[in-house]
């Protein structure tokens, strides 16, 4: 709609010389733009908001609880745990890598958390460093493993799973069961601290507007470059947009409880790897590495260093996930990080758009498709309905995802982008 | 800068060579798969390597790209004798190598590859902007056609993707760039583009060493052939005045002289078309068309000279 300024044929933008370029520009360019890539199978995460969307629908149809305020906080709740998890699982599977043994890794920091606390009388943050710690020399140790032997990382990761449960139960003792102190920061934290209002309306601006200026800055700079900018009423709906939602939630969210400070740490943690990811150097040459090893290699990468920093961040995410795990539930138990804590977490990464093959995804297909897993888990639990149920029809909603990428895998390659 | 025909018959004799190798040897266990190897490249000037399957083109290319280092002999870089014992070392000198499977990440966009391994860095972010405008202004000067440079390099055609991979060798402003195979898998039009682009780089003044196959590339860009067989020098010719027949009897092993220049020309046709009745101009310009398949068969034809002319004096009667 909106045409930029200067606009003759020989001072265009350098990126957009080329005559078979099909130009279009504002707000109608942007949906045309988006409508392409999604029809060439590039569908980003637009599968996942969809199936979340339907699951809302259909529980809040079910059971007029799904949706209320109390329902939601709980789910924001559930879902920090698994996924902190399941940021280490989505950057392991850009590697094209991955990792089974999460779930021991959890439950291991737990145990560590729990004993540290309650036996050996260790500060909480004091435990809290030395389970990370462990976290962070599992994941070297795997880093080392499939560096130096080139065994595969299924493999080594499974003996880990094994490993790592056997190192919980030796930690834990003859006990079993440990309850943490309900009165210590860290289960205070994962149970009942919760953002004031304010704090979370200015979160929720905070973010906005840093979307906004985000984007300005870099229009200026493309326009310095000699580079064409998107158009400013694109910027400017994004972010209202996303004002707009964020207000809303927060709002929804401070009728009952509000915003979680597990759960904010987590999206924090989201938003941060996301950073790293797509703006840095080492993520670069992480997707570098999961689209093509050899490549990397020959580009002067120090593929062997991105592969030993990502193991460590799995593990260390997975400890972390452990410690609010443990947090929440008060205990450190035999069954901390067991039962589907492992596969939730693989799954909510697959299932929020972060290819098995490697090299496509994004941080934020940890926080979509925990969303997605625990809204079932959720609303199974509100329909009374056993864990039998919930578990199958989890595989179920994994199956889809899995097949949904083999098929946008497919498409891209019919549309020449695989 | 200046364009150097193929014309121009004294190759620069005044000025030094930018890349210069002396009696370099390399063995692998038994096998010498090269020996005793002298190379000059002077600055603006297309060196072909040319010659059958195992005669040290690709060992050469290792040589020079750092994979393997040399037994013996000197390499020679601006005049400095150098050693390249890393593919960082060669980065370093100044040799960027274009290596026939390209090796580029289909799931980046074409400036993540073009810059991949030496982003450019602002605090701890990268400079998409900075990154995006010299890709296209690199790409300008290759005139390089590719519509646009945040596509990924798997939506790219193959001479698009040989272009991003050769562009790729120049963002660290070296001084030769070495060319595995450039054409090996492309279709007309594109092995086109990229004998232009061979040229482009020729004009910035860069040594090109370009290893092929098909001797219709190679009369096309190149200024000076080099012929290498079962690992030694075997000739050392200006396109300009070189025919097709010399080139094929240097890289098959018949001594330069003209018997068996004849024997050779003869074992070509026969090998290219065996119907190729009139042992003229024509089979041989087939036969030119045909140049990498027969110059293969042409060896197992001709495993050394005296069956090679019987076989031919018995066509003949």
């Amino acid at each position: 709609m909106t045409t930029t300024p200067t606009e003759t044929p020989a001072e265009r933008a350098a990126d957009l010389q080329d005559e078979r370029l099909v130009r279009t520009e504002g707000v109608r360019g942007a949906v045309l733009a988006f409508r392409q890539r999604v029809r060439g199978g590039d569908l980003g995460s637009l599968p996942v908001v969809i199936g979340l969307i339907v699951i809302c629908v259909i529980f809040q149809i079910l059971n007029p609880n799904f949706l209320s305020a109390n329902n939601l906080v709980n789910l924001t709740l559930q879902c920090a745990a698994v996924g902190t998890i399941s940021i280490g699982i989505v950057l392991v599977l850009l590697l094209g890598q991955i990792d089974l043994s999460v779930g021991s890794v959890s439950g291991l920091a737990a145990a560590i958390l729990g004993v540290g606390m309650t036996q050996l009388h260790w500060p909480i943050i004091v435990a809290v460093i030395v389970a990370l710690v462990v976290g962070a020399a599992i994941g070297y140790l795997y880093g080392l493993l499939f560096t130096r032997f080139g065994v595969p990382s299924f493999v080594i990761t499974l003996a880990g799973l094994l490993a790592f449960l056997g190192l919980q139960l030796k930690v834990l003792g003859p006990a079993g069961s440990i309850n943490l102190p309900y009165d210590s920061w860290i289960v205070q934290f994962a149970t009942s601290a919760f953002l004031p209002p304010w704090a979370a309306y200015a979160l929720a601006f905070i973010a906005a507007a840093a979307l906004f200026f985000g984007d300005i800055r870099r229009s200026s700079r493309r326009r310095k470059a000699g580079l064409s900018t998107g158009a400013l009423s694109v910027t400017l709906i994004k972010a209202i947009a996303l004002l707009v939602v964020l207000f809303a939630a927060v709002a929804y969210l401070a009728t009952d409880r509000g915003l979680g400070a597990s759960f904010l740490l987590f999206v924090l943690l989201v938003v941060i790897m996301n950073f790293f990811l797509t703006r840095t150097r080492w993520g670069r040459s992480v997707f570098a590495v999961g689209g093509s090893v050899e490549a990397a290699r020959r580009a002067g990468i120090r593929v062997n260093r991105v592969y030993i920093t990502v193991f460590i961040l799995c593990s260390s995410f997975a400890a972390l996930g452990g410690l609010l795990a443990s947090a929440r539930l008060t205990s450190a138990s035999l069954s901390s990080g067991g039962g589907d804590t492992n596969l939730n977490a693989i799954a909510s990464a697959v299932i929020g758009g972060t290819s098995l093959f490697g090299g496509r995804g994004s941080a934020y297909s940890a926080l979509l498709g925990i969303l997605v897993i625990q809204s079932i888990s959720s609303g199974l639990t509100l329909l009374n309905l056993d864990s039998s149920i919930r578990y199958m029809i989890t595989g179920a909603v994994l199956l889809l995802a899995v097949i949904i990428d083999s098929l946008s895998r497919r498409s891209r390659a019919s549309h020449g982008q695989a | 800068m200046t364009m150097q025909s193929a014309v121009a018959e004294p190759t620069s004799t005044t000025r030094e060579p930018v890349l210069s190798l002396k009696k370099v040897s390399k063995g692998f266990g038994a096998v010498r798969a090269l020996t005793d190897i002298d190379l000059d490249i002077y600055p603006g000037e297309v060196v072909a390597i040319v010659g059958d399957n195992g005669a040290g083109k690709s060992t050469l290319v290792k040589i020079l790209a750092g994979v393997h280092p040399q037994d013996s002999g000197t390499i020679s870089f601006d005049g400095q004798v150098v050693s390249i014992p890393t593919p960082t070392a060669s980065r370093a000198l100044g040799i960027a190598t274009v290596f026939q499977d390209l090796a580029l990440c289909d799931n980046l966009d074409v400036v993540s590859n073009l810059f991949l391994g030496r982003e450019i860095v602002r605090g701890i972010s990268m400079d998409e902007e900075e990154m995006e405008q010299r890709s296209w202004t690199l790409l300008r000067q290759l005139s390089a056609k590719i519509p646009s440079v945040r596509i990924a390099v798997a939506s790219l055609s193959g001479g698009q993707r040989q272009t991003v991979a050769i562009a790729r060798s120049l963002i660290g402003e070296p001084s030769v760039v070495i060319l595995d195979e450039p054409t090996a898998a492309l279709g007309v039009a594109q092995t086109a583009e990229v004998l232009n682009l061979v040229e482009r780089l020729r004009e910035r003044g860069l040594g090109v060493l370009l290893i092929s196959h098909n001797m219709a590339d190679v009369q096309a860009v190149a200024d000076r052939v080099v012929v290498l067989r079962l690992g030694r020098n075997n000739g050392d010719f200006h396109v300009a005045d070189v025919s097709y027949e010399e080139i094929i009897s240097a890289i098959t092993g018949a001594t330069d002289n003209v018997v068996t220049r004849r024997a050779s020309a003869h074992a070509v046709q026969a090998a290219a078309d065996n119907a190729a009745a009139a042992p003229v101009e024509a089979p041989i310009a087939e036969a030119e068309a045909v140049a990498a398949p027969s110059a293969g068969s042409v060896t197992e034809a001709l495993p050394n000279n005296a069956t090679g002319i019987d076989a031919d004096s018995e066509e003949n009667r």
